[in-house]
């Protein structure tokens, strides 16, 4: 990755337009890669090649092969795309509206409340009906975490709108304490929680794609895929709000609607990604932030280039994850902090004059 | 024409405007002064819808608070005070953000045009934030103007408010931004300016309107307005209207160091003792 983010900034200022439009090719094949290499490798040492040449000459799958490639590697490497796109779309459409490139979702509450939904779920379900927990037992933590996101959200809305007009301040000190109330109240949850549960918080906490499955995909995926639609259209809104509220508005930029719209989108994506593996951190800023060093902040091009770049980079991370200690599985969390923090100090030292903070 | 009718404006309680009428014409340039907190700003942000007033702002007779984003923003652009940019973006890409789909946006010219006009032309891929001061209100005068590029447009003319266009830069530049904003006069657009330089605007402007204290105090024909009694009595101090030979020119001088009205408590400096003792 190292060389592919070289090439990239090493890049002249001029044909940053050109760059960015020839670097969605570049992604995508990165993309492309990405999957490959998710399909073929795992703990489970069934080999793709061996699987795709059978098929390629007729022969019959084994069931290990089937449920090994179709139930478990494709489920995983789909979702693995699916947030890794989200979760670097919400974090470049949160820096756009709060015109700061340090804002990301788990700043504005809406990441501490799909947590504090998690955690209330898993920690809250040996209260709840024996027959309730049979039905919807694989549900709860997921939907849990989608509501939570969602709730604290359309909260924060309230509190930061007054007569139809967002202040992106307010909503910013807002989402800190928000952030800040739900941490406290999943700390008490956390609290009560037996050693069991103390486990699963953990698990949860640090993210990981291991529980993907098909049904779980086909919940997520849509929602995921229509907030990065939803945020396709907010490129030049995004740019005109780096010049200032006031100014996209002169410009003729429908602000208000541009601010409900991204507002929305995040918390769908956040909400989402959450829901199915948990708290990933460091996709949302890193992401974005190199791509706007290595071809302009563009939203035009940084949206559907950022949607690219997060899902492979959560792909590649996940191969990671569960190949380095096979058979067991790191959680993904930690391999995006481990990848992500040192490259992001790296970008900061190097191009320290034109971060501005 | 850009008229506003009895706006008041307040910030939390405070009036910052007072039921202030103003009236603009196109083919002039309409510079408003008054000394710091007489409500020139405020006035010009109510002219542009953003900020919330009793009163009523209309645009050739159609209330502007009944006029969508796009339409206010094909009619009329704005230069605000203080321009930062959140993020690295080049001095081009700047300035097409100011261009408006189906109006200046088809013509791909525009903004190195634009750039050329307020003397940027090889700046275009140098990065807005590594600019000067200076440079980065002209790039965004140059986005301002990429806006509006055509003053006239659909028989009606088009508008260019300006809020402090010259207060960064130096007196060539000054000269070369309100050259700008006459040359869009000239040609029937119409130019609202916020100025501090009474010289520059006894230069540039036809019309002047006068504020002090959240309320107009005068407006009318430069010439009219810029008197000494009108001047003095806004500003608190003794200033003179004089015209210079051999370009009779007007210019505007303080005849007297002494302010001649109070404008706020002025204590003489003296050393100031802090009791540290706890």
């Amino acid at each position: 990755m190292a060389a592919i983010t070289d090439a990239l900034l090493d890049t002249p200022k001029g044909g940053r337009e050109v760059t960015a439009r020839r670097a969605h090719l570049w992604l995508l094949a990165l993309l492309v890669i990405s999957c490959l290499f998710s399909l073929a490798y795992g703990a489970a040492g069934t080999s793709l090649w061996g699987a795709l040449s059978k098929l390629a000459t007729g022969q019959v799958l084994s069931d290990m092969e089937r449920v090994v490639l179709w139930d478990i590697r494709a489920p995983r490497t789909l979702m693995g795309a699916s947030v890794g796109a989200s979760l670097a779309v919400a974090g470049a459409v949160m820096q756009g509206l709060f015109r700061n490139p340090l804002a990301d979702p788990g700043l504005v509450g809406v990441g501490a409340g799909a947590g504090l939904g998690a955690i209330s779920a898993i920690v809250l379900a040996a209260w709840l009906p024996v027959a309730f927990i049979d039905l919807f037992g694989n549900w709860l933590v997921s939907a849990a975490a989608f509501f939570g996101g969602w709730a604290s959200t359309l909260l924060l809305y309230r509190v930061a709108t007054r007569s139809g007009r967002t202040s992106v301040a307010t909503m910013l000190l807002a989402g800190i304490a928000l952030g800040a109330l739900a941490g406290a109240v999943s700390g008490i949850l956390v609290y009560m929680a037996d050693d069991t549960q103390l486990r699963d918080l953990t698990f949860w906490g640090l993210g990981s794609l291991a529980g993907a499955t098909w049904p779980k995909l086909f919940v997520a995926g849509p929602l995921i895929l229509a907030s990065i639609a939803a945020a396709g259209f907010l490129g030049r809104g995004l740019n005109a709000m780096a010049l200032g509220e006031a100014t996209a508005h002169h410009i003729g930029i429908p602000v208000q609607r541009l601010k409900n719209v991204a507002v929305m989108t995040v918390a769908a994506s956040t909400g989402a990604a959450v829901a199915v593996a948990g708290g990933i951190g460091f996709v949302g800023i890193v992401v974005p932030h190199l791509l706007r060093l290595a071809t302009g902040p563009d939203h035009r091009m940084l949206l559907p280039n950022a949607a690219l770049l997060g899902a492979s980079l959560l792909i590649g991370a996940d191969v990671i994850a569960r190949v380095v200690i096979a058979p067991a599985e790191l959680p993904i969390g930690i391999v995006t902090a481990v990848l992500g923090a040192p490259v992001f100090l790296w970008i900061l030292l190097r191009r320290r004059g034109l971060v501005d903070l | 024409m850009l008229q506003a009718k009895n706006i008041t404006v307040s910030f939390g309680g405070k009036k910052a405007l007072r039921g202030v009428d103003f009236t603009a014409q196109p083919g002039q340039i309409t510079a408003i002064v008054g000394p710091n907190g007489s409500g020139k700003t405020t006035l010009l942000r109510a002219l542009t819808g953003e900020v919330e007033h009793n009163g009523t702002v209309s645009l050739d007779s159609h209330d502007i608070a009944g006029m969508k984003g796009w339409e206010l923003a094909a009619r009329r652009a704005v230069l605000p005070q203080a321009a930062a940019l959140a993020f690295p973006f080049t001095v081009i890409e700047v300035v097409r953000m100011g261009l408006f789909g189906g109006t200046s946006g088809g013509d791909a010219t525009v903004p190195s045009a634009a750039l050329a006009r307020v003397g940027l032309s090889g700046y275009a891929d140098r990065l807005y934030q590594e600019l000067s001061g200076g440079e980065q209100q002209r790039v965004q005068l140059a986005r301002v103007l990429a806006q509006v590029w055509h003053p006239v447009w659909q028989g009606a003319a088009r508008w260019l408010l300006l809020d402090e266009p010259v207060a960064s830069l130096d007196i060539a530049h000054q000269l070369l931004v309100m050259g700008i904003a006459r040359d869009f006069a000239k040609v029937g657009g119409g130019v609202v300016a916020v100025m501090h330089d009474l010289n520059l605007t006894a230069m540039f402007a036809d019309t002047v309107a006068v504020m002090a204290a959240g309320q107009m105090v005068a407006q009318g024909p430069m010439a009219q307005v810029m008197t000494d009694d009108t001047l003095s009595h806004a500003y608190g101090c003794g200033l003179r209207v004089s015209v210079a030979p051999p370009m009779t020119s007007t210019f505007v001088l303080p005849h007297t160091a002494q302010l001649t009205h109070d404008i706020g408590p002025l204590a003489p400096f003296s050393a100031v003792r802090t009791n540290t003792g706890c």
